[in-house]
């Protein structure tokens, strides 16, 4: 018998834990716990994919299951009020329909993972062999964005429902009437929280870049890149009370990086397309250029869309925001 | 060898402080305690384990890397921590005020 392997104790633990948090999460009876858990809960999903060795998508469990989810949940709960309501109950049959159809998936789940060959390679060959034709040095980019940039694009695309259902809703509200509430609780003010912006927002920019170019050859990439971003522009977002800048300018702006990715990665699939590979096929020669240069408007639309989806409402004109409360006690 | 058993002491420091901050945590009385308790943990704790295993393994360019990530997170913890105080002591002053 072969000593056994000195991580499994880690991984066992690492999976019971994520068991144990899903299990509180879910039981939790206060809504900020329930939050705090969940928070909790995908840290540790990205540790565990980091021992299943794809630090890619541990990038972005951490980055956008855990933190910017988490700060979206914080958020919802700061304005619909803490205060829980007991749910309906809900009726025997719908629940026992659900208890089936999730114990149904559980098993095709279980079946479909003892049918995998143990030791398969599943398209890893496949993959490999067509490296050279990718442009780009890492396997995952290139499954992303080049052998399935189809995926990538409607999941671009999806973000970019997502925050004009939010728009949508929000045009609803009649401003004028029921102008948007400062919120001096969720505002980063302060001198040390000044000090704490001016230095961390450069280093997020930095940061962002550098996970976007460094997905070329290894984990990192557009989604990585655009979540750190979006934690700039929350954390700016807090700065100011959790409301957009009053300058109307910013609209057109805004606007424009939150359709960039989808834009461009559009326009360049159809003008593979015209240059006669087929729609997102790109010729080899140029598939880097082509790669980077959706990465880099990919990630600044998936900043723009998250940062939109945390402030959950539209600009609005300076006079149909409610004027700021005296800071006097602000020491 | 010796080095290695010298970087490995550095990573278990790291980690009493770790498991101190989160005793803290759990078993002080107030907010501000525990605020205390954790911030500790996670500048000193860090620091410690980002050194060592900076020693034991890392290439220069990943050990300035551990350097940015310690230091990034020693900020953001104080900030946080002051933040988190702040609030809680102004919540407390308008209870005081009712």
């Amino acid at each position: 018998m072969s000593p056994p392997d000195p991580y499994l104790l880690l991984d066992l633990g690492l999976a019971a834990t994520i068991l144990v948090l899903a299990l509180a999460a879910l039981r939790q009876r206060d809504s900020f716990t329930m939050a705090v858990v969940f928070i909790l809960f995908g840290l540790l999903v990205a540790l565990a994919w980091v021992r299943l060795d794809a630090p890619d998508v541990a990038l972005a469990e951490a980055a956008i299951g855990a933190g910017v989810t988490g700060a979206l949940l914080l958020r919802t709960l700061r304005h619909v009020g803490g205060e829980r309501r007991d749910p309906a109950p809900v009726p025997r049959v719908v629940a026992g329909m659900l208890g089936l159809s999730v114990a149904g998936f559980a098993t095709l789940g279980g079946l479909a993972l003892m049918a995998t060959p143990r030791h398969g390679t599943g398209l890893i060959p496949a993959v490999a062999a067509r490296m050279d034709q990718s442009g780009v040095e890492h396997p995952v980019t290139a499954v992303l964005l080049n052998f399935r940039a189809y995926d990538t694009l409607l999941e671009v695309v999806v973000v970019l429902a997502a925050v004009m259902a939010v728009w949508a809703i929000d045009r609803t509200i009649d401003r004028a009437a029921a102008p948007l509430p400062y919120l001096p609780g969720v505002a980063l003010r302060g001198p040390i929280a000044g000090a704490y912006l001016r230095l961390v927002l450069p280093a997020l920019a930095l940061i962002g870049a550098y996970l976007v170019w460094i997905g070329a050859y290894s984990p990192g990439g557009a989604f990585q890149g655009g979540a750190v971003l979006a934690a700039a522009g929350v954390l700016s977002a807090l700065a100011r009370g959790g409301r957009w800048p009053r300058t109307a300018a910013t609209m057109p702006l805004l606007r424009g990086s939150l359709v960039l990715g989808v834009v461009v990665f559009t326009g360049v699939g159809i003008w593979a397309a015209v240059a006669g590979g087929g729609v997102l096929h790109y010729p080899p020669a140029q598939a880097k250029p082509l790669i980077l240069l959706i990465e880099a408007s990919v990630a600044l639309s998936i900043a723009a869309t998250l940062t939109a989806l945390f402030l959950g409402h539209m600009p609005q004109p300076a006079a149909r925001i409610a004027l700021r409360k005296g800071t006097t006690n602000d020491t | 060898m010796i080095a290695d058993f010298l970087w490995l002491g550095l990573i278990a420091a790291g980690l009493i402080f770790f498991a101190a901050g989160t005793l803290g945590l759990l078993r002080f009385p107030d907010l501000f305690c525990r605020l205390h308790a954790l911030t500790k943990a996670d500048n000193l704790g860090l620091a410690l384990v980002a050194l060592g295993t900076a020693g034991l393994w890392a290439t220069p360019a990943a050990a300035m890397k551990l350097a940015v990530i310690w230091a990034l997170v020693a900020v953001s913890a104080a900030t946080s921590g002051h933040m988190i105080a702040r609030h809680a002591r102004r919540a407390w002053r308008q209870e005081d005020a009712l």
